[in-house]
């Protein structure tokens, strides 16, 4: 008797919204998950929506997603892996668009260093330098663009060391245990309390613009959640939430 | 360093130890004595009594509290003097074989030898494996052994240090009756054979009137006597077993063979005795054990019985056996103790009492050794 | 497909890394298995306890707090710098101490238990012929705890071998020096590049598949020779 009770509780706990929407599942690089969470908050205020956000590497979303993951939305840390997907079919024709475009800073915790990032940069007075690796992570591959402009490529490969993300090479310099490290200024800008640190911004000249895209998949092309949500981030609110998290944004500019 | 002190052929011992075993049960070992520094001496006690832990501390693998011990002249062990167990001369042989498995029996025996400081004769190695009767098993593996062959070579690697003192803990306890029965005359060949005290712990007393001289009987951490062993274990006020193996041992000189009716006459101190007559080319001295279950005691000499050994005594002393039915009696032949198993019944109907003469029948009277 | 020489130079890295933590942990991790499996101290439950621990937390984090504590503002960093070595994320010598950390458990409990399931017999049948302590771990103890160091060695090489995580946060992914097998076939997945990433698992799978074919073989012929023994 008792426990029929509680069978029957833990299978409605377990398909609460069974018979209502369903949320919006929503696959999120994990560089944009500060400022998705502040996005989605703003959206499920005005809309009568829910989302679920899963955070992650894009590489390992898109594998995932080739392998039939359930999600709606894909907003990739590149262009490449959407493109991909969209070359294979695997995407709504026409949902393709940039919804972020990132910022590259030359972080340091050292307050020598305060005022004399650049300086202490091009003059090779560091221990390390931390990079996100450039073959997986967009980031990674500006730096390097960056890094050949200023004509230190080859001075300072020596002491490059690679996190496999950006949120690694993070960890890098936040640890101390790299002197100077290319990350995000949306790294810097996401923690709510004051920048720990000091950054320099790297001209945004120095290197290809970090475009981030975002993907409506196919499985969810009949989602009007997805749709509206989708429509929600091309809004002015959207976007002003996005360039105060230190993106520039295309204005939902479609490419 | 081995300083020499003390006396020599003597084995003085005094330790003090307490621990707690288990959480609950407190154990304590206090003793001070000396024993012989020759001959086998047992220790006899029920289990947990202390016989193993006193064994442990003379080998320097249980580190007494307080302590004193010397051997036949070498300190081993005082207030300031902690000689290690490796650097004591002893043998141990364990209950169970604790042979090195990884070595085959003769692998074994050479570990000792190595080891052995002294500089050992070439012959000693083939003695101790013929006394020991080793030699078609040397090239095999622990494993491949029965429990009294590992047993056998597990004595011969101790002997293989050519140790001033042999330690045995219970070395037959672990074996069945039948291995056990195979085993113990090697020990009797290594009594005789070889000139190294030993200390025999069991709580066995066949093996014990079958090979010790001497023995220390312990109860709760303690010696509560020690003596001969045909004097010992005629007493009655000792915890010696159970009842019906409670008997009196009496050491016999053989000085008549009856060849027509296969017997012998051997003579004790106080009497004499017929017993069936066992070849037996070298000893002319036997030790005899007499069950007192199997003696009887009558009023008047029976010349119409079918017992052929009737001996007149003394009564010295009747306490009760732990049987209620039953009685034990002390009886005085000479100068030798016989012990006697009686009912109440028997005892009231014939009014026995202490200080009386009287007739001991023996049914039966086993040869021991 | 075949292997990049990238691929390769990280093959001999992570053999080189496996090898070098085995040899050092066997070194390390026997007196501390001894310790255990002997000892009646108070301390024995908590230095399990803490030998257990790389078992409990996630190969990233125990990454993350290794990167802080190596770091130069971190305990084994400043420790590490005043004896002028510098710090140690990002070398060769860094991955060697943190797979230290991660591998101990599997090599320090398999040598633990060979030396507990000896007991004290054998040991004191050796004193009482005459070996000193010495002579007796060597001629008693490490003999018939053998199959223990067989286990503790190829599980402590398979593991380094297999690590990831930790690797991840303190390699910082340098050619030849940090970056390893499991790394590269990572970066080989996220880069979407899944053919070099299903050469390089191939290798890695049936290089794992051998040695621990190898160990089994051996121990089935060990219980098979110990069979023909019993009676």
């Amino acid at each position: 008797m008792k426990i029929k009770k509680w069978l029957g509780f833990i299978l409605l706990s377990a398909f609460p919204l069974s018979l209502e929407a369903k949320p919006i599942q929503v696959a999120v690089a994990a560089n944009f998950s500060k400022t998705m969470q502040s996005l989605v908050t703003e959206f499920e205020k005005n809309y009568d929506y829910q989302i679920a956000l899963s955070f992650g590497s894009s590489g390992k979303f898109y594998a995932q997603i080739k392998q039939g993951a359930p999600y709606e939305l894909f907003f990739s840390a590149d262009q490449a892996k959407p493109e991909v997907l969209q070359q294979e079919g695997l995407v709504v024709a026409g949902s393709r668009f940039t919804y972020a475009i990132g910022r590259l800073v030359v972080w340091t915790v050292r307050p020598d260093f305060a005022n004399k990032i650049e300086i202490k940069l091009k003059d090779g007075v560091f221990n390390k330098l931390a990079i996100a690796n450039p073959k997986l992570a967009p980031y990674g591959a500006a730096t390097l663009q960056v890094l050949s402009h200023l004509g230190l490529f080859d001075d300072t490969q020596a002491r490059w060391v690679r996190g496999e993300n950006i949120a690694q090479t993070y960890q890098f310099v936040h640890s101390g245990n790299a002197d100077l490290g290319f990350v995000a200024l949306s790294q810097l800008l996401g923690r709510k309390n004051m920048i720990e640190g000091f950054y320099w911004l790297v001209p945004d000249n120095m290197h290809q613009p970090i475009k981030q895209d975002v993907v409506l998949l196919k499985r969810a092309a009949q989602s009007q959640g997805a749709i509206t949500f989708l429509d929600f981030i091309h809004t002015e609110k959207a976007q002003t939430i996005i360039a105060e998290y230190g993106y520039i944004t295309l204005n939902g500019g479609q490419e | 360093m081995v300083v020499k002190t003390g006396s020599l052929k003597v084995i003085q011992a005094r330790f003090q130890l307490s621990y707690a075993k288990q959480a609950k049960a407190h154990f304590n070992l206090d003793l001070d004595i000396e024993i012989p520094g020759q001959g086998v001496t047992a220790i006899f006690g029920a289990s947990g009594s202390g016989k193993t832990s006193l064994l442990r501390c003379i080998a320097g693998l249980e580190k007494s509290t307080s302590g004193c011990l010397s051997v036949n002249g070498e300190l081993w062990q005082d207030t300031s003097v902690f000689v290690p167990t490796h650097k004591r001369s002893l043998g141990y042989v364990f209950q169970e074989a604790s042979l090195f498995e990884h070595l085959t029996a003769m692998g074994n025996l050479r570990y000792a030898i190595k080891r052995n400081n002294q500089t050992a004769k070439p012959e000693l190695l083939e003695q101790v494996i013929s006394v020991m009767g080793i030699e078609s098993i040397l090239s095999q593996y622990p494993q491949q052994l029965s429990g009294g062959e590992r047993q056998r070579v597990a004595i011969a690697r101790s002997l293989l240090s050519q140790p001033k003192l042999l330690l045995m803990d219970e070395p037959l306890a672990s074996l069945d009756n039948t291995r056990k029965h195979e085993i113990l005359p090697y020990l009797e060949r290594l009594r005789s054979s070889f000139n190294i005290p030993i200390l025999y712990v069991s709580h066995a007393v066949d093996e014990i009137v079958r090979l010790a001289d001497h023995a220390v009987i312990m109860q709760q951490g303690k010696v509560i006597a020690q003596g001969g062993v045909t004097e010992l274990f005629s007493r009655t006020d000792l915890p010696l077993g159970v009842s019906n193996e409670v008997g009196a041992i009496l050491d016999c000189k053989v000085v008549e063979k009856d060849e027509q009716w296969h017997l012998m006459r051997v003579a004790f101190e106080g009497g004499e005795l017929w017993l069936p007559n066992v070849e037996n080319k070298q000893n002319t001295t036997q030790r005899v054990r007499v069950l007192a279950s199997d003696v009887s005691l009558t009023l008047s000499a029976h010349s119409d019985s079918s017992i052929l050994n009737v001996l007149s005594g003394e009564i010295v002393d009747i306490i009760n056996d732990q049987n209620p039915a039953m009685t034990l009696v002390r009886l005085k032949v000479g100068s030798s103790y016989l012990l006697a198993r009686l009912t109440h019944k028997s005892l009231q109907k014939l009014g026995l009492v202490t200080g009386q003469n009287i007739w001991i029948q023996i049914k039966s009277a086993a040869i021991v050794r | 497909m075949s292997l990049s020489d990238a691929d390769i130079a990280t093959i001999l890295l992570t053999l080189r890394l496996a090898t070098t933590v085995t040899i050092l942990l066997l070194i390390m991790a026997t007196p501390l298995a001894w310790w255990l499996a002997r000892t009646q101290s108070w301390f024995k439950g908590p230095i399990s306890a803490i030998v257990a621990l790389p078992l409990v937390l996630p190969p990233t984090v125990l990454g993350f707090y290794l990167l802080l504590a190596m770091g130069p503002n971190g305990a084994i960093g400043q420790f590490t710098q005043a004896l002028g070595l510098g710090t140690l994320p990002f070398t060769f010598w860094g991955l060697v101490v943190a797979s230290m950390v991660y591998s101990l458990p599997f090599v320090v409990q398999p040598i633990q238990n060979a030396i507990e399931a000896i007991g004290n017999r054998p040991i004191e049948a050796a004193a009482t012929l005459g070996a000193g302590p010495i002579d007796r771990f060597f001629t008693v103890v490490l003999p018939l705890a053998k199959p223990g160091f067989m286990t503790a060695t190829i599980l402590g090489f398979a593991h380094t071998v297999g690590e990831f995580g930790i690797v991840l946060m303190i390699g910082g992914s340098i050619p030849s020096e940090t970056r390893v097998v499991s790394v590269q076939i990572y970066d080989h997945v996220e880069a979407l590049e899944y053919a070099q990433a299903h050469v390089l698992s191939g290798v890695m799978i049936g290089f794992s598949f051998l040695v621990l074919l190898a160990l089994y073989t051996f121990q089935r012929k060990r219980k098979a020779v110990g069979m023909t023994y019993g009676r």
